[in-house]
């Protein structure tokens, strides 16, 4: 079946498609936005129900191999030490995400120039700075500003509590004379336009029921709808089609009820992020793009970056939040930036933990062996449970060409298309920042009292950030798109999400995606006459 | 290994064996067994996609045993359990925590737990917003962007 052509259409509803669509709206032009999710119903999250913990290993697990709702598609993540881990439905990984809300440093846009590794970025921080400030309004983020040791910004609401945990890490940190402060996050704090302030629910990762934390389908979205942008969701995207001339004239979807369709467009725009655009580009295979579509380089599917998170947690005796407030709510960067004396270059972000419910406490303890069978169960679970404090390790990933996403031969998903398979090893420099950090991590967790520490070395299912596949830079023999998001071989094609990323930094990166997908939305608008030049 | 969605009678008996094994009834804390009958209605009635773990690490414990665990003496349990923990995998994992996800929902435990018997939505919780002045230390230390141009 073929549908009228539209102008703009854009490949997910997550983080980064949702940006762009708000901001094309202005332009009038017509935009299509295609979701293989739908969109969530609060009233259903985990939340809700007294048994909100046990639905985080099964319907609302944050990995799609074991989530396995209708929306997800399979992925073979078997080599490799971390899992990926994902949401698919309008805002994406939005929907299903700490809200921590950190951005790539100056530094991070420079790591040739600055320590002879990698590659630099083809723009700056500064290209960035007003769509971090734009995005951070959109999204509605609190904080504290004037952080030392992070680029400025501006939240428009308050910093979170400390809570109970916060001053027990802070003092910890003030001990070692190490730094820390309040974390930027995407939780409201106060009533923030329609969203309703944050009730410290505490499980929030899977979803927020109250509303408080940002998602791009209470944020942008309802923006984008009211300014004519047309969101079709259930409809999977199979490939992308080229015309004669070597642009690309559509997409081949499954819609709701399975039907194949067409849609035709002037341009697509693909933001399915580190893993679901290498897929749909690999996918696209045509007589003129034999090895996938935007793929002269080669590059297409290489240089997966994931942040490898080195976790360490321990039990003081204090009562901490649980269960009982957002999970993070403070980071470091004291040990961001490069000092070879440490044995590594580049460096890592910390984001602490507050604690955890008291299922999880049951689960995770018991799989440590920290919580025993039988008798002593009780004691012992009356120590843990409520006690916890947790500091993670975001450790940057420097770009390696065998870390990759490539197609499955066997592995398919509901509609019979071949699904993403991860080749991924901690790197030699990786591996020395982990053990860094969790050196670092027992020392912070000793000076705030902490008993029986425990380690993750990395988070197995940790995969949350998923960048680099589709590099940006200048070179068409070195990167996937230009400076500005548009595809070196495809000119009507561009990606604006993660897999854009040249290098990872040590944070969070769902701000500087968000903030990426607005520049190049602008880059596009003050080309509109040439766009395809 | 049982792939039925119904664990058999066996099965169930199993189940009640190892969760008293994992969770036993206490008596100073005033809670049950996760072997407790509303426990284990719970854990047979929201066992949904487990099924077939929970069923495989059951006759897994059963293989290992030879006969009922029930029937076992305790040097025996104990032996059992330490080579089901060892070498049991993800369905081992996936029926501990079964056991566990339902025992600690349990309004009688939760209640002993000092926790409030609900879901977290609507109602919430309370921070205390803490003392902002031990951000004062790092104040003082400052700092500079690496790479910033101003």
């Amino acid at each position: 079946m073929k549908n009228d052509p539209v102008d703009v259409l854009i490949i997910g509803a997550g983080a980064s498609g949702a940006a762009i669509a708000w901001s094309l709206a202005d332009t009038k032009m017509h935009i299509l936005c295609l979701d293989q999710g739908g969109w969530m119903n609060p009233a259903e999250y985990p939340s809700t129900g007294r048994d909100w913990e046990a639905k985080f290993y099964g319907e609302w697990s944050s990995s799609p191999n074991v989530r396995k709702r209708p929306e997800d598609y399979p992925i073979n993540d078997d080599n490799s030490p971390i899992k990926v881990v994902n949401f698919n439905a309008v805002g994406g990984s939005t929907v299903m995400y700490t809200a921590h809300w950190p951005r790539l440093h100056p530094s991070d846009f420079k790591v040739k120039t600055l320590d002879g590794v990698a590659d630099d970025w083809p723009i700056d921080y500064d290209a960035l700075t007003p769509f971090f400030e734009e995005n951070d309004r959109m999204m509605g983020v609190s904080g504290l500003s004037g952080d030392p040791l992070s680029p400025l910004s501006h939240p428009p609401m308050p910093q979170q509590p400390l809570g109970l945990s916060g001053p027990l890490i802070g003092k910890a940190m003030n001990e070692l004379g190490w730094h820390w402060w309040p974390s930027d996050t995407t939780v409201a704090t106060t009533d923030y336009e329609g969203r309703a302030r944050c009730i410290n629910l505490g499980h929030c990762t899977p979803a927020c029921a109250q509303g408080a934390k940002a998602s791009t389908d209470i944020t942008y979205w309802p923006h984008a709808i009211r300014a004519g942008v047309e969101l079709k969701t259930h409809c999977r995207v199979r490939e992308i089609l080229t015309n004669e001339q070597g642009m690309a004239s559509g997409v081949v979807y499954y819609d709701k009820d399975g039907v194949e369709q067409f849609q035709p467009a002037e341009v697509v725009i693909i933001a399915c992020n580190g893993v679901g655009t290498p897929r749909l580009l690999l996918n696209s295979v045509s007589g003129r793009f034999p090895n996938g579509l935007a793929n002269s380089s080669g590059l297409v599917g290489k240089n997966l970056m994931f942040h490898p998170y080195a976790q360490v947690y321990g039990y003081v005796k204090e009562p901490t939040d649980s269960n009982r407030a957002p999970p993070t709510c403070l980071w470091s960067k004291e040990f961001y930036d490069t000092d070879l004396s440490r044995g590594f270059v580049r460096g890592y972000g910390i984001q602490f933990g507050r604690g955890a419910g008291p299922v999880f406490e049951a689960v995770a303890s018991e799989q440590k062996g920290i919580l025993p069978w039988g008798k002593d169960h009780h004691r012992v679970f009356r120590k843990l449970n409520g006690h916890r404090l947790a500091m993670s390790a975001i450790c940057e990933d420097l770009p390696e060409e065998h870390n990759r996403v490539t197609l499955d031969p066997v592995l398919k998903d509901s509609h019979g298309i071949p699904a993403p398979k991860i080749d991924y090893t901690i790197s030699a420099n990786s591996r020395k920042m982990m053990d860094h950090g969790l050196a670092r991590g027992r020392e912070i967790l000793e000076a705030a009292g902490a008993t029986d520490i425990c380690i993750n070395d990395p988070i197995p299912w940790g995969g949350w950030h998923l960048l680099g596949t589709a590099r940006m830079g200048t070179d068409p023999a070195r990167s996937v798109v230009n400076e500005w998001g548009r595809s070196h071989d495809v000119k009507n094609l561009f990606i604006v999400d993660g897999s854009i990323f040249v290098t990872s930094g040590g944070v969070n990166p769902t701000s500087t995606i968000q903030a990426l997908a607005l520049y190049i939305a602008d880059q596009m608008k003050q080309r509109l006459a040439n766009l395809f030049d | 290994m049982s792939d039925s969605k119904q664990l058999t009678a066996v099965q169930r008996a199993d189940l009640r064996t190892v969760a008293a094994m994992i969770v036993p009834e206490s008596l100073e804390y005033k809670v049950p067994g996760a072997d407790d009958a509303v426990i284990q209605a719970d854990m047979l009635a929201t066992l949904g996609r487990d099924t077939a773990l929970v069923a495989q690490a059951l006759d897994h414990l059963a293989q290992l045993a030879g006969k009922p665990l029930a029937e076992l003496d305790e040097a025996g349990r104990d032996a059992v359990a330490l080579e089901f923990r060892k070498r049991g995998g993800a369905a081992a994992a996936t029926l501990v925590r079964v056991v566990l996800q339902c025992y600690y929902r349990d309004d009688r435990v939760l209640r002993s737990l000092g926790l409030e018997l609900r879901a977290p939505f609507p109602k919430g919780h309370v921070l205390p917003d803490g003392d902002w002045s031990l951000l004062d230390p790092v104040r003082a230390r400052g700092g500079t962007l690496r790479g910033a141009s101003r």
